[in-house]
């Protein structure tokens, strides 16, 4: 048992120690020279609209995203409509950053598919119109994909926290009262919830500023945001250009964490807010009806963006001739992938290979430390739980460069082996906050019993807790399956162009404008986290054909 | 003791320019039994599926005939590479570098060339060599003004031509200020790739040689003293040119493939190519109408050639040699030419090969949307590379950061 100890340890070591390395990594040529990278970029004129874009599309989708998944929770929680937005949150979430981007470009571009089936009857357009949509100057379109994104995710965290706030009964008092749904659910369930909530929205509002893939597909191009423009900057060559975008990266996160500081001083005026007035406040049902509506609308809109999206990706990797504006190609064919076959079979085997090495240490760690804190009665602290959104927190781009930097003179960097670890740094995270739940919720009273029969620590773990939650881990298998496969910028830097993932691959495509094989890629992109999902349901369901009770517990 | 044999020779290889036909063959077929089994990382621009697909068919080649693994490494940008190669310099990295073989030409090659992060001279030495049309394509041994020196060797002939399609448009503009007029009666219609891109910036240049007075001063680095007088005319003319441009030019397509996606999807009606085969090419696979046609400018277009380089510090420099090599075999190059494959223009005097080597070029069609060797006109020579960079900055500075 003393092993299990180091498990915790080594774990937080393993997301700690990248992000310390890389940051050091970023500032050393950031710094040094004179600091001649910062006088370098501060004489770049693209610098203030690159920096407001940043800020600007990060703070509104993070906005507009927490405040949708309120209004979706607030309308839906414990109505059969939550049921049905509950199992589409998973698949949803499993949709890499890279595909969703290059669905929604495919969905709304002015030669796109919402354009196509308007036109021309609706529209009167023969020829796509001159819209500038994508990469608008503003980042609409890029808020808008890291909306549809995100929603997701907070959903599932809410999904979490929910039950652990006792919300069912909170929405009941508060309906007795005479509150109506939203008046009730702000007052009384979200100061609660919202505890639950908060680093889960921190590491949204730092990727939100910070995402390079999606800025690069959906993003303004003049400038693009500072995020794009570092890794622009990185690949660009030249030492000049390497302090300049180390300076740049440092910048990043000193704007990342004005903007975390901004928002929590936010979070202190509306716990105020909501202290002082609760007590008085309009119980507002008459609020319900519109509310609801706002709801609907807003779930609709990031599903059926996400859904169609993808779906105008798959139908593009088989069509034939498909000339602007007919809605549906004139023919399907599988020519895109026959001839993709062999460069998709071998892309497709390295993601999986990354992805399942990554997934299968970060489940190991993760029982390991769940187990440790089970048998050596640990009691995990709030550091340590910060610790552990440590890698989702910092934004990528301020420390991947420097660790790549490390890696490259380490000769680590350009190999396999090298990307999984880095990728185990993104997964375990996520893994953590998908099985920690579950193990924590496993009923102790049976490890009781088997240990009063005799049982050991480590047999009751094997024959009885590991087999009972079978289903979380599965899911928390798939769940680290489908982050490892959207890594985008840790595959490019670390990888060192060497190993190509779909993701690496998707978007380097994107920027050339074949439809068909973008398609196909991103397909795939969707295809292997699906199965992995797929997986996770069906193991469960024949492992347990046998125990009715068993089948509700994943 | 063969294969270190084999390094030593290798090592010595540069300074062998001297020897005799005989000594140079020996000294091949070290070069080939040291390259046998090895893994040649082709660091290659990886934007265009049918490039990619012709480079996964070279790598078959010379796997059957010299037994040596070509893995394309896809790159975003040239630049890529060379930043890789500067960071292992930087890193005191000199031996088993990641890059094996660059596909380069222009600034990147002039930038490896002067801080010698290249391998070489090769390119003259190798068996191929006296195939190519040094004498007829002076852009072999001249890349961006500055000699090659058998740091690079050249695979394939680029010009630029404009792509249009017939049933939209029916008498193309012929110069660039027709350009300009007929974009300003037709605006939304023309678009050109973001600068720092390098057929974005081909376009600056041949706007450049438009309205210059006199375009000679381009063969020479530029001037600080006189680049701002001189590129005042590109300024205004691009000053008139963009609130006429597609999306009035509040954003460009990023690459070559972008650009003809856009003609594809009638989004534009005149887009641009760095290779005169690139339409029927596209006719061919399907992706564009094949009422499409290309010209070219009177007065001429700019042409260049495509060249491989090897860094100073590649893990495998014989079998990045043979690649180079591979590529200079008339097979290849017929290939490479052949519109339904790439449709690049060779390298190769066709003079100089065999009688069943030439078959294979003259069996070859244009392809319905290429021009003859003759109607292509007169290739412009590439400015200088510093001319490239500058442009490419100021191009940045004034409308790459949305004022």
């Amino acid at each position: 048992m003393t092993l299990l100890r180091l498990a915790p340890p080594l774990t937080l070591g393993l997301m700690a120690v990248p992000v310390a390395a890389g940051l050091a990594g970023t500032a050393l040529p950031a710094f040094g020279n004179g600091g001649a990278g910062f006088a370098r970029l501060l004489d770049w004129p693209g610098l203030p609209r690159a920096a407001a874009l940043s800020i600007g599309t990060g703070l509104a989708a993070t906005v507009l995203s927490l405040a949708l998944t309120v209004l979706i929770l607030a309308a839906f929680a414990g109505t059969p409509a939550f049921a049905r937005i509950r199992r589409l949150i998973a698949p949803l979430l499993s949709v890499p950053h890279a595909a969703a981007a290059l669905g929604l470009a495919f969905l709304i571009a002015p030669s796109g598919w919402i354009a196509r089936a308007l036109s021309p009857e609706v529209t009167g357009w023969e020829t796509p119109p001159d819209l500038l949509i994508l990469n608008d100057p503003f980042g609409l379109s890029l808020t808008l994909g890291l909306v549809a994104k995100e929603v997701p995710f907070l959903l599932l965290m809410a999904l979490a926290a929910l039950p652990q706030v006792d919300a069912d009964r909170r929405l009941t008092i508060a309906a007795t009262l005479g509150y109506g749904r939203i008046a009730g659910f702000v007052l009384t369930v979200l100061p609660a919830l919202y505890r639950q909530f908060r680093l889960p929205t921190y590491a949204v509002l730092a990727y939100g500023m910070t995402t390079v893939d999606m800025a690069l597909i959906l993003g303004p191009t003049l400038p693009p945001t500072l995020s794009a423009q570092i890794t622009l900057w990185m690949s660009e060559g030249g030492l000049a250009r390497r302090d300049m975008a180390a300076a740049a990266a440092i910048l990043q996160l000193g704007l990342a964490l004005c903007a975390l500081t901004l928002w929590h001083c936010v979070e202190i005026v509306a716990r105020h807010l909501i202290r002082a007035t609760a007590f008085h406040a309009p119980r507002l049902p008459q609020l319900d009806r519109p509310a609801t509506l706002a709801a609907h609308l807003g779930s609709l809109a990031v599903a059926g963006s996400l859904i169609l999206g993808l779906a105008a990706l798959s139908l593009w990797s088989v069509a034939g001739p498909w000339q602007f504006p007919d809605a549906l190609p004139e023919s399907l064919t599988l020519r895109t992938w026959d001839s993709a076959a062999p460069a998709l079979a071998a892309t497709a085997g390295t993601t999986l290979g990354i992805a399942l090495a990554a997934t299968a240490t970060a489940i190991a760690l993760t029982l390991a430390c769940l187990q440790a804190e089970t048998a050596e009665h640990l009691v995990p602290t709030s550091r340590a739980l910060t610790l552990l959104y440590l890698p989702l927190i910092v934004p990528q781009i301020a420390f991947l460069p420097g660790l790549q930097t490390l890696a490259l003179r380490l000769g680590l960097d350009g190999t396999a082996l090298a990307v999984a670890t880095i990728h185990l740094t993104f997964v375990l995270p996520y893994v953590f906050l998908s099985l920690a739940g579950p193990f924590r919720a496993w009923d102790g009273r049976i490890a009781t019993t088997a240990a009063t029969l005799g049982a050991s620590e480590g047999r009751i773990f094997w024959r009885l807790r590991l087999p009972m939650l079978a289903g979380p881990v599965l899911t928390a298998f798939a769940v680290g399956i489908a982050v490892s496969i959207g890594q985008y910028l840790p595959t490019l830097l670390i990888g060192g162009g060497r190993v190509e993932t779909l993701t690496t691959e998707a978007v380097a495509l994107s920027s050339g404008g074949n439809r068909r094989l973008i398609g196909a890629y991103a397909v795939l992109q969707l295809l292997l986290p699906a199965f992995a999902f797929a997986l996770a349901t069906a193991i469960p369901a024949v492992l347990w054909r046998n125990r009715q009770q068993m089948r509700g517990l994943h | 003791m063969h294969r270190r044999t084999a390094l030593q020779l290798l090592a010595a290889f540069p300074a062998l320019a001297g020897l005799s036909q005989k000594a140079l063959a020996a000294q091949w077929d070290a070069v080939l039994a040291e390259a046998g089994g090895q893994t040649v990382y082709w660091h290659a621009w990886g934007g265009d599926p049918k490039i990619n697909d012709f480079i996964t068919w070279v790598g078959q080649k010379a796997s059957e005939r010299y037994g040596v693994t070509l893995e394309h490494v896809k790159l975003a940008s040239t630049a890529d590479a060379v930043a890789r190669v500067l960071a292992e310099q930087a890193a005191g990295q000199t031996e088993g570098g990641a890059v094996d073989l660059i596909w380069i030409n222009g600034e990147n090659f002039a930038a490896m060339k002067s801080q010698g992060l290249l391998f070489g001279p090769f390119a003259e030495d190798l068996p191929n060599w006296p195939l190519v049309d040094v004498a007829g394509k002076p852009a072999t041994v001249t890349d961006f003004t500055l000699p090659t020196e058998g740091y690079e060797s050249p695979w394939a002939m680029a010009q630029l031509v404009f792509e249009y399609d017939t049933e939209r448009l029916k008498n193309p503009p012929q110069d660039i200020d027709s350009i300009l007029e007929w974009s300003t009666a037709n605006p939304g219609r023309l678009t050109y790739p973001q600068p720092p891109d390098y057929l974005g910036t081909t376009f600056l240049k041949q706007v450049l040689y438009g309205v210059m007075d006199d375009p000679a001063v381009l063969q020479s680095p530029v001037d600080d003293a006189t680049y701002a007088d001189l590129t005042a005319p590109l300024w205004a003319y691009l000053d008139r040119l963009h609130p006429t441009l597609w999306r009035g030019a509040q954003a460009f397509p990023q690459n070559e493939p972008a650009l003809g996606q856009l003609l594809a999807d009638g989004e534009i009606d005149i887009s641009f190519a760095f290779n005169p085969g690139r339409a029927s090419a596209e006719i061919a696979a399907g992706n564009l109408p094949d009422t499409v046609r290309t010209f070219v400018l009177t007065g001429g277009t700019i042409g260049n050639a495509s060249f491989v380089a090897i860094p100073f510090n590649a893990a495998h420099r014989a079998g990045a040699m043979v690649i180079a090599d591979l590529l200079l075999d008339p097979e290849v190059q017929a290939r490479a030419q052949d519109p339904a494959i790439l449709g690049f223009q060779t390298v190769l005097d066709l003079q100089a090969l065999a009688p069943e080597d030439r078959a294979r070029f003259d069996a070859l069609e244009l392809g319905v949307a290429t021009l003859s060797p003759a109607e292509l006109g007169p290739v412009l020579l590439e400015p200088h590379a510093s001319w490239m960079t500058r442009i490419a900055q100021d191009w940045t500075a004034r409308y790459g950061v949305a004022q």
